[in-house]
């Protein structure tokens, strides 16, 4: 029921322009979702430390690594929180974001590049039909950014008509079969019909 | 020559050499510069002010349409000198009266209803205006060629640019050359903005489409519980769930359920907790360890309950332990690095990534191939699909991850839901033909209906 009232209403305000419908929405999803959006930090806090310190007797593998976890998090709680520190812009949490946070992201996206060569090795591979027709694509996409001269211009075009054609249009039907999916599990989930993410058929 | 001649001579002379002399006075003076205002005559100085354009005509506001109030559409018809090459118009400026001063807090000044008017609204605030009638202000410019000018404010009565609704307001148009000339156009009739409550172009474009789509899910969903035999292609990726889980049993290894990086309002999200409840019960069914890390502290509360239940509705609940959905963290690669690091310590047979993904899609499934695990993916984002495809063993593409849930619980009513989507696609493939061939072929009236102006 409350579902059904929230989703009826979302749907309800969405045609209604005036300044009361605005205040409701604004109220309703914009004001509230934050505040649960706090307390819901805390039991994620909660559950990270629960799970990593049972990680830790259980001495599962890399245990260790589990007081790693709850060193950072108390270092950043403990610099960010507590007063006299300078707050989230403080110098040490602009450090431990600097010098570690920012390097171990850049870390983890760098992998991208030799997992990207590694699968392009694995799904380029002339084994049909259609296999050949991707690898020929995607090789006349890459060598698009390569300076060939006086053949430049014949590969930008094909490489700009693949992406700009069919490539296109693909992502399109997708794009029109997610609206269409988006609407229809919206409506079976504010019509009841849906009710398998509360645990009920 | 005799003297009589010399005699005549001489005053001769005289004159020639008077005039030179006035010529050699007179000249440079009447070429030197002069001030020009030691120079000009008071009417020939009217001669050179700056001619004004015709005036622009027909000026008329009228409250901007399908919207919370606060805006007035400005419209007149073009001046005559407008693009008309002699005298041409440069550009128009918008005025308004009365004059808008404020905001006064209520507590300092006494509002009259005439001249100070007190704006209330118990969300938008509370303040004090003063109306100064006569005066003009000026609202904005307009380019020559031009007709239409949208006054625009906002409803926070507190703020500068607050626009109020209900109050009446006069607008003229001032006709502007490049030469400084102006003219000032009739003013307005009085008009006032005010909010409407329902929206038409969104009725008309988006309405009425997703009471067409209503209807038809309904009447499939009907259908199907008078026993109507649905036939639904079968999708690999689904059929290979069973599969999976069976594989993770008996291997005596964990499922590893990733729910994307999207939060609990996202749909991609919500289809991957439907599909959630489905695999936890089946996994519960055969005692099999599950773990679900989640980027998201909300959809975390959501997957706990889920599979909380799902484990009740198996008639396992002892079996069900809160570490199974567990958060981790909300940034992104910290993330990745941590389910990366629970596939590759923990062998995990199995790896459902069902939800919204960005650039660690690949991260993602690349680690669980090395691991060995057999993958079933699933997203709506376009740009991740191709990653999924390649480096999973299964995936669901776009709209297949909202079908999903029907699939797993072959409920009557779930599978009319999916019939009555296909229908809506079929149709609105249909209209797209319909549209193209009408903009192809300049069929105003097609066109218009596929115009959205909104």
């Amino acid at each position: 029921m409350i579902i059904f009232i929230c989703g009826f209403f979302m749907l309800f305000q969405y045609f209604v322009p005036h300044e009361q419908s605005e205040f409701l929405y604004e109220f309703i999803a914009l004001d509230w979702p934050p505040i649960i959006g706090v307390f819901a930090m805390l039991l994620g806090v909660m559950s990270l430390v629960r799970v990593t310190i049972i990680r830790i007797k259980r001495r599962s593998p890399n245990w260790q690594y589990g007081y790693v976890t709850l060193a950072g998090l108390a270092s950043m709680l403990f610099f960010g929180l507590v007063p006299g520190f300078g707050g989230q812009t403080s110098a040490a949490v602009q450090w431990e974001f600097d010098f570690i946070v920012r390097p171990t992201e850049a870390t983890m996206f760098s992998l991208l590049a030799f997992f990207i060569a590694s699968a392009a090795y694995r799904a380029f591979r002339a084994r049909s039909l259609l296999a050949t027709i991707l690898l020929a694509s995607a090789i006349v996409v890459m060598v698009r950014f390569m300076p060939l001269g006086p053949l430049s211009g014949g590969a930008v075009w094909l490489s700009d008509w693949i992406l700009n054609v069919p490539n296109l249009a693909a992502k399109r039907a997708i794009l029109i079969g997610v609206g269409l999916g988006i609407v229809s599990t919206a409506l079976k989930i504010i019509l009841g019909v849906e009710r398998s993410y509360l645990g009920r058929d | 020559m005799t003297s009589h001649q010399q005699q005549r001579v001489i005053p001769q002379a005289s004159v020639f050499l008077l005039l030179v002399a006035i010529l050699l006075c007179v000249v440079p003076a009447a070429w030197a510069q002069a001030p020009a205002d030691t120079m000009m005559a008071p009417d020939s100085a009217a001669m050179m002010m700056p001619e004004p354009p015709l005036p622009a005509t027909n000026v008329q506001a009228s409250d901007v349409p399908n919207d919370h109030g606060h805006a007035l559409d400005v419209t007149w018809d073009l001046s005559a000198d407008d693009m008309a090459g002699h005298n041409d118009v440069l550009a128009y400026r918008i005025e308004r009266t009365p004059r808008f001063e404020g905001p006064f807090s209520p507590d300092s000044v006494t509002p009259d209803g005439k001249e100070f008017i007190l704006f209330h609204s118990a969300v938008y605030g509370e303040a004090v205006w003063r109306l100064v009638q006569g005066q003009w202000d000026t609202i904005g410019p307009a380019p020559s060629g031009e007709t239409s000018y949208e006054n625009r404010g906002g409803k926070d009565r507190t703020a500068n640019d607050f626009f109020p609704d209900y109050t009446n307001f006069e607008y003229r148009v001032i006709t502007t050359t490049a030469n400084r000339g102006e003219s000032a156009s009739a003013p307005s009739a009085p008009a006032q903005a005010y909010g409407q409550w329902l929206h038409l172009g969104k009725i008309q474009h988006i309405g009425i489409p997703i009471a067409i789509f209503t209807a038809l899910v309904l009447g499939f969903i009907g259908a199907a519980k008078r026993g109507r035999e649905l036939y639904i292609r079968p999708l690999s990726g689904i059929s290979a769930v069973d599969e999976a889980i069976g594989r993770a049993t008996e291997m005596n290894r964990p499922i590893l359920y990733v729910l994307g990086l999207g939060a609990a309002d996202e749909i991609a999200t919500i289809a991957s907790l439907t599909i959630l409840a489905r695999v936890a019960r089946k996994v519960a069914e055969h005692r099999t360890e599950l773990t679900v890390p989640c980027y998201d502290p909300v959809v975390m509360s959501i997957a706990q309950e889920t599979v909380k239940q799902a484990y009740l509705d198996a008639g396992r609940p002892d079996e069900y332990h809160e570490e199974m959905v567990h958060y981790v963290t909300q940034d992104q690669f910290a993330y990745v690095a941590a389910v990366n690091g629970t596939m590759l310590r923990r062998k995990t047979a199995t790896n459902f990534y069902l939800g919204v993904f960005y650039a660690e899609s690949l991260i993602l499934a690349e680690t669980g191939s090395i691991a060995g695990s057999i993958q079933i993916s699933g997203t709506d984002r376009v740009t991740q699909l191709p990653f999924f495809i390649v480096a999973c063993d299964y995936t669901l593409i776009g709209e297949e991850l909202y079908a999903a849930s029907a699939y797993l619980g072959r409920e009557p009513k779930l599978l009319g839901t999916l019939k009555g989507q296909d229908w809506a696609k079929a149709l609105f493939i249909a209209a797209t033909i319909i549209g193209a061939l009408g903009a192809a072929f300049q069929v105003q009236w097609i066109v218009s209906l596929f115009q959205m102006n909104f």
